[in-house]
């Protein structure tokens, strides 16, 4: 068995910090922006970035059908803020703002309101066990509506802010910025599990 | 989220430019230009009165924009607003901070309001953005805490060149203090008025602390590939969408050519793609001196 790939969709965001945390969880990244790298890699991030931008870019460079289709197809996928709301089913209030519709979310945007309402706050997440985690929210996301078999791992006030349907995963916040790699090694189990079973 | 988090803090500050990085940033004077900008592809706007170029033209005092220009941009767009204050011009930046803009350039394109200070902006919420033509300005800008700098180029001039050598200027330097001894450090944070801690900081990372995209100057998609490749981690862009003779054009091939700076295919039908001609450029020398922006601020 080869030794898994996590790609970073490389369009735009923060994909250097997502590589330097698979980096230091003992992973292999590669940043990917083309459908040459989307078919190299085993598993995927879509980072933190504008997901209004990003959905554009993804239409005009022709990786939106590649990417439903291996997702779909059982690639380990994780979305961490923008990444969250590219993967959901739609956007509160944005019908026309397109989504790739694989994660059965309805996500709404800047949810907790704009820049200066950003912040760090520690998170349960049962499913981690250990300490709370780091949250870093910006800009952040939250889930308005969870389809059916779709699991909430974590909530802020309430609202879900981090969930998994399957192959997927969603945070609204940015594991990446932090140093602690507890979810970028949780993913990884996913994609070891994942490879053994394919 | 106030009530349990911690807002303002330097990781979410620095954490939003990071959040930008790849992207293209427009220069926009009203709502309908930030819709051309955010459709095609602005990962942020910058809300200003006028575009560099015509501040250039108009002359006398630039000031913050006028609010209500400012708001109807935040209401136009979902991606985030970005504003203008001039150097130094702390209650404009509060101003801008209490009607709720993402990000406040304090910038060397307005007519500076205090020829010493700029804004101690450890003070403020929303994260700042700076220009710097080296390493010397970058690291006095994020001592005064700035979440993001710029390299400032010539505002307005069309022209390429100064956004070129202050983005080498700080590569280099920071190069440099990479590869001395931890002894010439002391000498140096002093030569170059930082804080020694920060200078240490940029020798262990070889790179800033924060997020340093590129400004002034670039008109084409070849000049943000340029720029991308030179090492600018986004793309800042005042006049060249709006002073070309089809900005949504430009702004689309732009955005493309940032996003695959390295592939010159790809920068290539960008820039095939333009159907118009870019703002016209000045020679750097021909500007009068006591016009230079990119002097404002150091």
């Amino acid at each position: 068995m080869s030794k898994t790939v996590v790609g970073v969709l490389g369009l735009q965001g923060d994909v250097v910090e997502h590589l330097e945390a698979l980096r230091r969880a003992g992973l292999t990244g590669m940043e990917a922006k083309t459908r040459e790298d989307l078919r190299r890699v085993d598993a995927l991030i879509i980072p933190g970035g504008e997901s209004t931008t990003v959905a554009k870019l993804l239409d005009r460079f022709a990786l939106r059908e590649p990417l439903i289709a291996r997702i779909r197809g059982g690639m380990p996928t994780w979305g961490t803020c923008m990444g969250m709301i590219v993967l959901s089913a739609d956007i509160a209030g944005m019908p026309d703002q397109p989504t790739l519709g694989v994660l059965d979310v309805t996500v709404l945007r800047n949810a907790f309101g704009r820049q200066v309402e950003s912040a760090e706050v520690p998170l349960e997440i049962p499913a981690l066990g250990g300490p709370p985690f780091p949250g870093v929210f910006i800009r952040a996301p939250w889930v308005e509506r969870v389809g059916e078999g779709v699991e909430v791992l974590a909530r802020l006030e309430g609202k879900a802010v981090m969930v998994r349907q399957g192959n997927i995963l969603g945070t609204s916040f940015h594991p990446e910025l932090t140093r602690d790699v507890r979810i970028h090694r949780w993913f990884a189990g996913w994609c070891t599990r994942a490879q053994s079973a394919a | 989220m106030a009530e349990k988090g911690s807002t303002g803090t330097v990781k979410v500050k620095r954490g939003l430019a990071q959040m930008l990085k790849g992207g293209v940033i427009m220069d926009v004077t009203t709502a309908e230009q930030a819709v051309i900008a955010q459709e095609a592809g602005a990962v942020a706007v910058m809300a200003l009165e006028r575009i560099p170029a015509d501040i250039r033209a108009a002359g006398g005092v630039a000031r913050m924009s006028d609010l209500s220009i400012v708001q109807k941009i935040m209401d136009a767009v979902t991606i985030p607003v970005m504003a203008k204050v001039r150097i130094g011009h702390f209650a404009e930046a509060q101003v801008l901070q209490e009607i709720g803009v993402d990000f406040i350039d304090e910038s060397e394109v307005l007519t500076p309001a205090d020829d010493k200070y700029h804004v101690d902006k450890h003070a403020f919420t929303v994260p700042f953005v700076c220009g710097a033509r080296d390493l010397g300005e970058a690291l006095r800008r994020i001592a005064e805490g700035a979440a993001m700098i710029r390299t400032k180029g010539e505002a307005g001039s069309g022209n390429i060149v100064e956004a070129v050598k202050h983005m080498r200027t700080v590569r280099d330097e920071i190069a440099i203090v990479a590869a001395v001894p931890a002894e010439e450090l002391v000498a140096r944070a002093r030569d170059l008025g930082v804080p020694l801690e920060l200078l240490k900081e940029v020798a262990r990372a070889k790179k800033l602390p924060v997020v340093n995209f590129c400004a002034g100057g670039v008109s084409t998609p070849a000049d943000a590939a340029l720029m991308m490749q030179l090492g600018a981690e986004g793309i800042f862009v005042g006049s060249g969408i709006f002073k070309s003779s089809n900005p949504a054009k430009f702004a689309k091939a732009i955005v493309e050519a940032t996003t695959y700076f390295n592939d010159p295919k790809a920068v290539a039908e960008a820039s095939r793609s333009l159907e118009g001609t870019a703002m016209p450029g000045l020679e750097i020398s021909k500007i009068p001196q006591d016009e230079l922006l990119n002097v404002r601020g150091v």
